[in-house]
């Protein structure tokens, strides 16, 4: 399609389509080439969290359970060495009311538009944020659009989406669903070109604001249960926004020194853009095909700057395989009596294998839960996988290749976090920060300490950075 | 397929928004390959048989045209079979845990 409406004529309105549909003149918080200020694009909103927790209050929102989970902590202490094994908490984030922790994300997005007067609401999104959106919308008032990447060129339907699709509709939305490729981004921005409606992207201040009660609620539970904070919080990792909104969250309940976790499901080697492996991930979220990419470039998001940055407060960063994601999940259901959904058990994989590393007055909170239900189920992703030739077998999942194989543990002892090098990470945002600079450009003072506190460094670390990056013969 | 579907029924509609030479440059070979295609549901606003042109206006109130190609259409994703190698994990681990009360 050529002419007004299409690609390159929409693509090149992208601007002007951001501003009218999130409210946000995000150019006037540039204070550099690169440097923007973000800490005044979250405060200029208005939300501070007593005005968070009122929106979210009045729909249900928050407020959940922090389940202790004694029989998975005494089966890590029963695979350490005496003396170690910490308790396991969970926050219990499936009990919002479309089932994750996406409402937070959602609320303030809903309150926003509301409240400045927008006919309606849309959101690109094909996880459980679409849920999420549909909800607010309905209790709003409001009309809702979600656009969803959903099939492949077979028509064949990711489960994990179509049930999405499902819970949107049962909330009143219009969901448009698409075949694979980015230029969803293309449709999305003609869908609110045409209806006006307010554009709940996860990117935007109030997205990443309504996150932030999740971590002031932890924080404040930790305390009453156990009369101290966490020695970490494990977060299930994607486009950064349950990174940045918990990490933000626990600053704001006097928890900043406690380690944040990130942790993503690997899926090296399987393209985020191509037909033929979408149906070969049987993880539609928590995994590295998003959490690598927004690392490392935050500003690839549908907005002109994200407010989620989930370089400025990562301690860690740590991948598991899918397999031990549905063993977790398996072992949730069955020792705990909490059937949940896979993706949302990234952390709890994770907390599993580091529990074991901590003395046994640790103390490890997995963050997020999430609903479970047909498709949405590890026996619907590996009944599809299985279909669709991927191997799937018990053994030691290191031996796992995404697209290719899953292996389901066949011990506890086998659950291992592997490492990702957080300084690679930082160096690859920073290469990615010059680039995007326009040629001839060189970075004022301000965006150096952008920068420094964008990958949580220091002017010197950037300053060291740019002077290697400019030495001839590279 | 001539039965015509009555004004008013929720039917599904598809259609192709961008043609493989459309596709942006960007995206893998098979993906470039492919149309982008759509589907979206709403209430078919003239009678109209399978396979028609049609328009429908979607439940945000939205006018959208395509190719009628389901009327009431189903949600067929569901479990399937259990999977043979989650269904031991449970009891597996129950196991170490009582080997581990015994011995502690």
């Amino acid at each position: 399609m050529s002419g007004h409406d299409g690609y390159a004529a929409v693509m090149a309105r992208r601007g002007d389509v951001m501003r009218t549909s999130v409210g946000i003149d995000y150019a006037a918080y540039a204070t550099g080439a690169l440097a923007f200020d973000y800490e005044r694009l979250l405060a200029d909103t208005g939300y501070d969290l007593p005005a968070i927790e009122a929106v979210q209050a009045r729909t249900g929102v928050g407020a959940t359970p922090l389940v202790e989970l004694e029989n998975l902590t005494s089966l890590a202490r029963a695979l350490a060495p005496a003396g170690h094994g910490a308790r396991i908490l969970l926050k219990d984030e499936a009990a919002n009311p479309s089932g994750s922790f996406k409402d937070r994300r959602a609320s303030l997005s809903a309150h926003e538009a509301r409240a400045k007067g927008y006919p309606g609401i849309a959101a690109a999104t094909s996880g459980n944020y679409g849920a999420a959106v549909a909800s607010q919308a309905a209790k709003a008032g409001l009309p809702c659009v979600i656009v969803q990447e959903a099939f492949d060129s077979r028509g064949l339907a990711q489960p994990e989406i179509a049930e999405k699709a499902r819970a949107c509709e049962a909330y009143g939305a219009e969901v448009l669903r698409l075949s694979v490729g980015p230029e969803l981004f293309y449709v999305f921005l003609r869908v609110l070109e045409e209806t006006g409606f307010f554009n709940a992207s996860l990117y935007t201040p109030y997205s990443i604001l309504g996150i932030e009660t999740l971590g002031y609620e932890l924080a404040r539970q930790v305390r009453a249960l156990a009369g101290r904070l966490p020695d970490a919080v494990l977060v299930t990792h994607a486009g950064g926004g349950n990174v940045t909104g918990t990490a933000r969250g626990l600053a704001a309940a006097g928890a900043a020194e406690v380690p944040v976790i990130g942790v993503s499901v690997d899926l090296a080697g399987l393209h985020m853009a191509s037909d033929r492996d979408f149906n070969r991930k049987s993880f539609t979220t928590g995994h590295t095909g998003f959490s690598i990419p927004f690392t490392t470039w935050p500003d690839r998001a549908d907005v002109p700057r994200n407010a989620a940055r989930a370089l400025r407060y990562l301690d860690r960063f740590v991948t598991v395989t899918q397999g031990e994601v549905f063993y977790a999940t398996q072992a949730l259901a069955e020792l705990e009596g909490l059937e949940r959904g896979a993706a949302g058990n990234t952390a709890l994989a994770a907390a599993i294998a580091m529990a074991r590393e901590l003395p046994a007055d640790g103390i490890l909170v997995v963050q997020e839960t999430e609903y479970t239900g047909a498709g949405k189920h590890p026996i619907a992703q590996l009944g599809l996988a299985r279909k669709l030739g991927i191997e799937v077998r018990r053994g030691d999942p290191r031996t796992s290749r995404p697209g290719e194989s899953i292996v389901v543990p066949e011990h506890p002892s086998q659950l291992r976090v592997v490492d990702l090098d957080l300084d690679r990470i930082r160096r690859s945002y920073l290469r990615k920060a010059m680039g995007s600079l326009a040629a001839g450009t060189t970075p004022s003072d301000a965006d150096v300490e952008f920068l420094a506190a964008d990958t949580r460094t220091d002017p010197d670390y950037v300053a060291r950075f740019l002077r290697q990056a400019d030495a001839p013969g590279r | 397929m001539s039965e015509r579907i009555a004004e008013g029924a929720w039917v599904q509609i598809h259609g192709i928004v961008l043609r493989p030479g459309e596709r942006v440059a960007k995206v893998p070979e098979e993906t470039q390959a492919v149309p982008l295609e759509m589907t979206a549901k709403g209430r078919l606003d003239g009678a109209a048989a399978l396979g028609e042109e049609v328009t429908i206006t979607t439940p945000a109130g939205r006018r959208l045209a395509g190719t009628l190609v389901a009327v009431d259409p189903p949600y067929d994703h569901g479990f399937g079979r259990p999977v043979p190698e989650l269904v031991p994990v449970g009891r597996e681990l129950r196991a170490l845990l009582v080997n581990e009360g015994e011995t502690r």
